[in-house]
């Protein structure tokens, strides 16, 4: 699952990344003819919306290709780095590049294409915005109080407008579509010229169109990933149907006491049940926490079983078929609740004077095996907690 | 190359970077990384001094060399080589409005980059890291800097006709 830096692609190898993207991004630009000033000023003047088509057509095709990713679970939206909204200094920022813009006919990433073919008056765009930053960094007590005020933080904006996703990224794909047919006809009033479309680019056109909505209804309509795993896990006929494999209390205390390392004892139940009591050398991975990735290595792993419980029957099946679902270990299933285990272990109840020699003989497998748990636990105290990975959102922006 | 085609390639280049990555493209950060970091080279202590620079410092050890967006800069300044060598778009060139001389666009280039520079620092984020990133990922700030760098730019366009038309 995606954003594989920093888990599949280190942050050093993320710098080559960054090379790489950035040549595809230049490429592109200088591809789109961003790097004449003169189509940028266009936009402005109404003779040439070259940068709005580009622009739209990106920002439009990257939200949705997001938006998808999302939906599939191929990428943890919650990671992605989203710009925080301080109202005001995005305001009165925006405006001072708007001027900037129609002063100096660049944008910084423009301005770097334009010097990269050799354009002077690229270069000096560059040389200015150099000037501008320094002159931020040292006026920055005079800008304090805008650039700090009204911070919003991690804002969507389908949030604000009070819409779901899908319905926003609808809405700014028929804006995008009306703002192209309405640019083109400007174009043509302002150049006095006629410009058709021939028949083969309207019919692409179409298409494009139709397969930007589609992929909008397929976020809006189809079930997510997320959401499909959830009815699996949570069926009632699959808990009652599904070949659970299962040990009983005396068998797990042997395992523990026998091959703690081979086995990992997962509580799923919430922390405080866990503080409250817990299995030896139990670890604790709530329910909910479990397609955390900071718990990927105790699930993608081959080498360790893992035992789940819980106190009710559900939510350890729960995690049970999670685990199926998306790891790779061997899992087995406590069959009793936590009390259960508790009753048995924890105070050892001596058998009646004449009770039959089977009982006798389970009071001292039990006896001992809670000894050796006790000493086992003694031992181990911390040695057992897997160590936390820290996630941390991704962070970006200019 | 047809607008809407760049602009889809363009795109998915974004998207491509942000499901490996988690950050969308930028520009200005680079130019920042650099300018700072020259900054703290040639008066160390006046970076001690100064609360905003000794910050980014703090925040970005390392210098440009261990800075996303420097390298991204690099590969943009590559990538838009290849497309004018390709394109058969090199050399040294001064594009301006045929009212003015070549000396008021170089004047007009700086100023409008002083400009663009400043307020990218102030919004958080150029057209490319605040406007287009942020349309990417929804984000309200991203969206609101856009209609603000576009509308200023609409306003503005009438005062500075000469320089253009």
């Amino acid at each position: 699952m995606g954003p594989l830096v920093p888990y599949i692609i280190s942050n050093e190898f993320n710098l080559v990344i960054a090379l790489l993207a950035g040549i595809g991004f230049g490429f592109v630009l200088e591809q789109a003819g961003f790097s004449s000033t003169k189509k940028l000023a266009g936009l402005f003047y109404g003779y040439d919306f070259t940068v709005l088509k580009v622009f739209f057509s990106a920002g439009v095709t990257a939200m949705i290709g997001v938006l998808l990713f999302g939906h599939w679970g191929i990428l943890d939206l919650s990671l992605i780095y989203v710009n925080p909204t301080f109202l005001w200094s995005a305001l009165v920022g925006g405006a001072i590049m708007g001027l900037g813009f129609i002063i100096g006919g660049f944008c910084p990433g423009t301005s770097i294409c334009a010097a990269a073919i050799g354009k002077l008056d690229g270069v000096a765009f560059v040389l200015g915005s150099a000037l501008g930053i320094l002159a931020f960094a040292e006026s920055y007590p005079f800008w304090e109080d805008i650039f700090l005020a009204e911070n919003w933080g991690r804002v969507l904006v389908n949030e604000q407008l009070g819409m779901s996703k899908p319905v926003f990224a609808a809405l700014l794909t028929a804006i995008a579509i009306f703002a192209f047919y309405a640019t083109h006809l400007i174009e043509n009033k302002v150049t006095k010229r006629q410009t058709e479309l021939t028949k083969s680019k309207r019919k692409n056109y179409t298409i494009a169109g139709a397969v930007a909505f589609v992929l909008i209804a397929l976020v809006a309509f189809s079930p997510s990933k997320e959401a499909i795993i959830e009815s699996r896990i949570s069926s009632t006929k699959r808990h009652q149907e599904y070949p659970f494999k299962e040990v009983t209390s005396d068998q797990l205390a042997f395992e523990i006491a026998h091959n703690f390392h081979q086995i990992n004892v997962i509580d799923v139940r919430s922390p405080e049940a866990f503080e409250n009591y817990h299995l030896p050398l139990a670890i604790n991975i709530p329910l909910e926490e479990i397609d955390d990735r900071k718990w990927e290595k105790i699930f993608k792993q081959k080498i360790k079983t893992n035992y789940f419980y819980a106190d009710h029957d559900s939510i350890a099946k729960k995690a049970y078929l999670l685990s199926n679902y998306a790891g790779k270990s061997t899992n087995y299933l406590l069959k009793d609740s936590s009390s259960d285990f508790r009753n048995l272990y924890s105070n050892v109840t001596p058998p009646i004077a004449n009770a039959s020699k089977e009982a006798v003989n389970t009071y001292h497998y039990r006896q001992k095996l809670a000894t050796d748990l006790e000493k086992l636990v003694e031992a181990m105290s911390n040695l057992n907690k897997p160590v936390p990975v820290k996630t941390a959102p991704a962070k970006g922006g200019c | 190359m047809n607008p809407y085609l760049a602009g889809v390639l363009l795109g998915l280049v974004l998207l491509l970077t942000i499901y490996i990555t988690g950050r969308g493209l930028g520009a200005s950060g680079g130019v920042k990384s650099v300018v700072l970091e020259m900054v703290s080279d040639i008066a160390p202590e006046h970076t001690a001094n100064t609360a905003y620079l000794n910050n980014y410092e703090a925040t970005h050890p390392g210098g440009p060399l261990k800075d996303w967006l420097f390298f991204e800069i690099v590969g943009v300044l590559i990538g838009a080589f290849l497309s004018g060598v390709i394109s058969n778009r090199m050399g040294l060139k001064l594009e301006r409005g045929p009212k003015i001389t070549n000396r008021t666009r170089i004047i007009a280039a700086i100023a409008g980059g002083f400009l663009f520079g400043l307020g990218s620092q102030l919004g958080r984020g150029c057209t490319s890291g605040s406007a287009l990133s942020g349309m990417a990922v929804m984000s309200f700030g991203g969206i609101i800097t856009m209609l603000a760098i576009f509308g200023s730019g609409y306003i503005f366009a009438y005062f500075f006709r000469k320089l253009w038309l």
